[in-house]
């Protein structure tokens, strides 16, 4: 939608920039990764009050496009200053490195899954879910299943942004290479790339079936995206991402995507959706990026860019630090959400949960969210006043 | 909007509690009988009519339902066959339908996804001839982790071929239990199940949704991990009941409210 208004917005436009001077960091990217990282694990948790909060429930988009996008941005950032300073081999290096760092901790994560569905499956025998807990029925064979696993084809519930995440990270090396090159280029790519797994339906195949959730073929786009924003797209978009044209444009679009998903909870509106509109919307496909889930994002991200300055004042507020500090550790926050969202789930079932007990621990779990991110603020401010070589290895961490 | 629901069970418990002595009587005698009303939104069935079901009950003064369904439409236990929710669909749908004959015959296929269910449908339909098929879908998938886009086609084929065969249809989604909800990715499921109903204007029994209701007021603790067959027999009981309202309230069959209503 903001593209197709890029010829429009030419013609008004405010003379401002957009792009982070090089070194400074862009706390508007830490502060909305740290809140995308907040409503992924109150997504991940059984619904509840707050769950009313997250984005999912007002548009097509939801945390995960914020995520990638700003992943494949810091990325950008980080080991393109990198691959200029210390040339491609070493800047690589670290991406591979940092690759395999996620891939440790979704193996890590995968192990505390086994054990609490061990831990059900040998207690919870209830008749009235006997075929449900045929879920367990890999516990039968576990030599298949833990060789899939490491082999990113087998995926628990909640455990899909990491292996997409990794798949992004390995591929990166060359993506950089060409984005430095030619930026425009690498973004064509990835369009076509993107255009092609629409029309001949690439994916990435998962056991015991059916294929990757999150389809890397079809959201390498956001992270490119994101990465071209980071090396100079932004700036050169400054005129259109500040043309009222824009923000009309992402705005009918945000209202748009709202009433339509209002349909889906309130079904007695559904004929306010015309028959029409619904064959051509339905269904907005999660999985390869839906052309209607990006576009969704892109109004949200122009609104953002349009009304929350660089320098506002509240990225330096007291208030907003605990969200910031996740958005700068989000492997990390991102890793300890999950096990947070399944000791959640799993504390919520054994305690019985009331509205209450939901309540309770979703703030507790942000809390100590927080609490971590903070401990590795801490940690690293020693590390790097000490002089320790533990900084240079830990400067991956904003990727 | 989670208090709202709460206050409206409340209210309906409330109301119905005097009904149950007069409900016990059709349920076999070892069923504890539950007041678990359904908050009316839950069945609200909005402009959907089953023409099919309305024309054969008053003209036929006949009705027959097929439940296709997997093994959460069957329970394990000696007497399952006249416990499970598709014996007791047909007590309360012969309850409120006095002067009807109503057969409810049930096609399981346990361990079969909504695609390989909805390729067998035309020829299931054909051999049953039913006024309605209630389709009950989705736990199959969501435990092999079919493609939802693959998922969402089969029951959008499916609900095409029973169309076709000239039969009323009602989709039924997943159960909900607190304690597999980790382990199980529903949303997608419930998500596409919901969508194909809303296109193809068929009634949607939102069995998840039910259930979660009566977990949370506490009608019924569905994370309780006991091996008795008393908690599984009580819930078919009032997904039964719950049912036979929903397929009277989407005939559109101006029949005497139940008997929970006095």
């Amino acid at each position: 939608m903001t593209v197709t208004a890029a010829d429009d917005a030419m013609a008004l436009q405010k003379p401002l920039t957009v792009a982070p001077p090089v070194g400074e960091r862009e706390l508007r990217l830490d502060l909305f990764r740290g809140l995308a990282l907040w409503l992924i694990f109150i997504d991940h948790l059984p619904a509840n009050v707050l769950t009313l909060f997250t984005l999912r429930n007002y548009g097509f988009s939801d945390a995960t496009e914020i995520f990638i996008f700003i992943s494949g941005y810091t990325a950008a950032f980080v080991y393109g200053r990198a691959m200029q300073d210390r040339g491609f081999v070493v800047a690589s290096a670290r991406v591979i490195k940092r690759a395999w760092q996620i891939y440790v901790a979704h193996i890590f994560l995968f192990t505390i899954y086994l054990a609490e569905i061990s831990w059900i499956a040998t207690r919870f025998q209830n008749p009235l879910y006997a075929e449900e807990m045929n879920i367990l029925d890999f516990l039968k064979s576990p030599d298949v299943t833990i060789v899939q696993a490491l082999l990113l084809r087998f995926r628990p519930t909640n455990m899909d942004v990491l292996p997409l995440y990794i798949v992004l990270m390995v591929f990166f090396p060359p993506v950089l290479w060409l984005l430095r090159k030619k930026a425009d280029l690498a973004l064509a790519l990835s369009v076509l790339l993107y255009a092609v797994t629409w029309e001949f339906e690439l994916a990435l195949p998962s056991y015991p079936s059916g294929s990757w959730f999150f389809n890397p073929y079809a959201w390498q786009l956001l992270f490119v995206f994101g990465a071209w924003c980071a090396l100079g797209g932004a700036k050169r978009m400054s005129r259109i991402l500040h043309s009222r044209i824009t923000v009309g444009l992402a705005i009918a679009y945000l209202l748009f995507a709202f009433s339509v998903t209002l349909t889906w909870h309130f079904p007695r509106y559904d004929f306010l959706v015309p028959a029409a509109v619904q064959r051509w919307i339905y269904p907005i496909s999660k999985t390869d990026l839906d052309v209607l889930r990006f576009a969704h994002f892109l109004a949200l991200a122009a609104l953002t860019v349009y009304f929350i300055p660089k320098d506002w004042p509240w990225l330096k507020s007291a208030w907003l630090r605990p969200m910031l500090l996740c958005g700068q550790h989000s492997l990390e926050i991102f890793c300890f959400s999950v096990f947070l969202a399944f000791a959640g789930s799993f504390a919520i079932t054994e305690l019985g949960g009331s509205a209450w007990i939901h309540f309770v621990i979703s703030v507790a779990g942000i809390g100590l969210m927080c609490a971590a991110a903070w401990l590795l603020a801490w940690y690293k401010g020693v590390a790097e006043k000490s002089g320790s070589r533990a900084a240079s290895g830990a400067s991956g961490g904003v990727s | 909007m989670k208090g709202i629901l709460a206050a409206v069970v409340a209210a309906g418990l409330l109301a119905g509690a005097p009904a149950c002595a007069q409900d016990a009587s059709s349920a076999p005698a070892q069923v504890e009988q539950k007041s678990c009303e359904v908050p009316p939104d839950l069945l609200a069935t909005g402009d959907v009519t089953l023409e099919k079901v309305a024309a054969a009950v008053k003209d036929n003064k006949k009705l027959d339902v097929l439940v296709v369904g997997s093994g959460s439409s069957s329970l394990a236990s000696a007497d399952g066959a006249t416990v499970a929710y598709p014996a007791r669909l047909e007590a309360y749908l012969r309850e409120r339908l006095p002067n009807v004959t109503v057969t409810v015959t049930t096609n399981l296929q346990p361990k079969r996804t909504a695609e390989e269910v909805a390729e067998a449908l035309p020829a299931i339909v054909s051999e049953h001839k039913p006024d309605l098929v209630i389709w009950q879908t989705g736990t199959v998938d969501a435990i092999r982790a079919i493609h939802p886009d693959d998922f969402r086609n089969a029951v959008d084929e499916g609900i095409t071929a029973a169309k076709a065969a000239d039969v009323d249809a009602v989709l039924m989604n997943l159960q909900y239990s607190p304690r597999i909800e980790t382990m199980l990715p529903t949303t997608p499921y419930l998500d596409n199940i919901r969508a194909v109903a809303q296109q193809q204007d068929v009634p949607l029994f939102d069995r998840y949704s039910i259930m979660q209701t009566w977990n949370e007021s506490g009608v019924f603790d569905l994370s309780n991990s006991s091996r008795s067959f008393a908690l599984a027999k009580s819930v078919h009981d009032c997904l039964g009941r719950a049912l036979a309202n929903l397929v009277v309230a989407a005939a559109k069959l101006d029949v005497t409210e139940p008997k929970v209503q006095h």
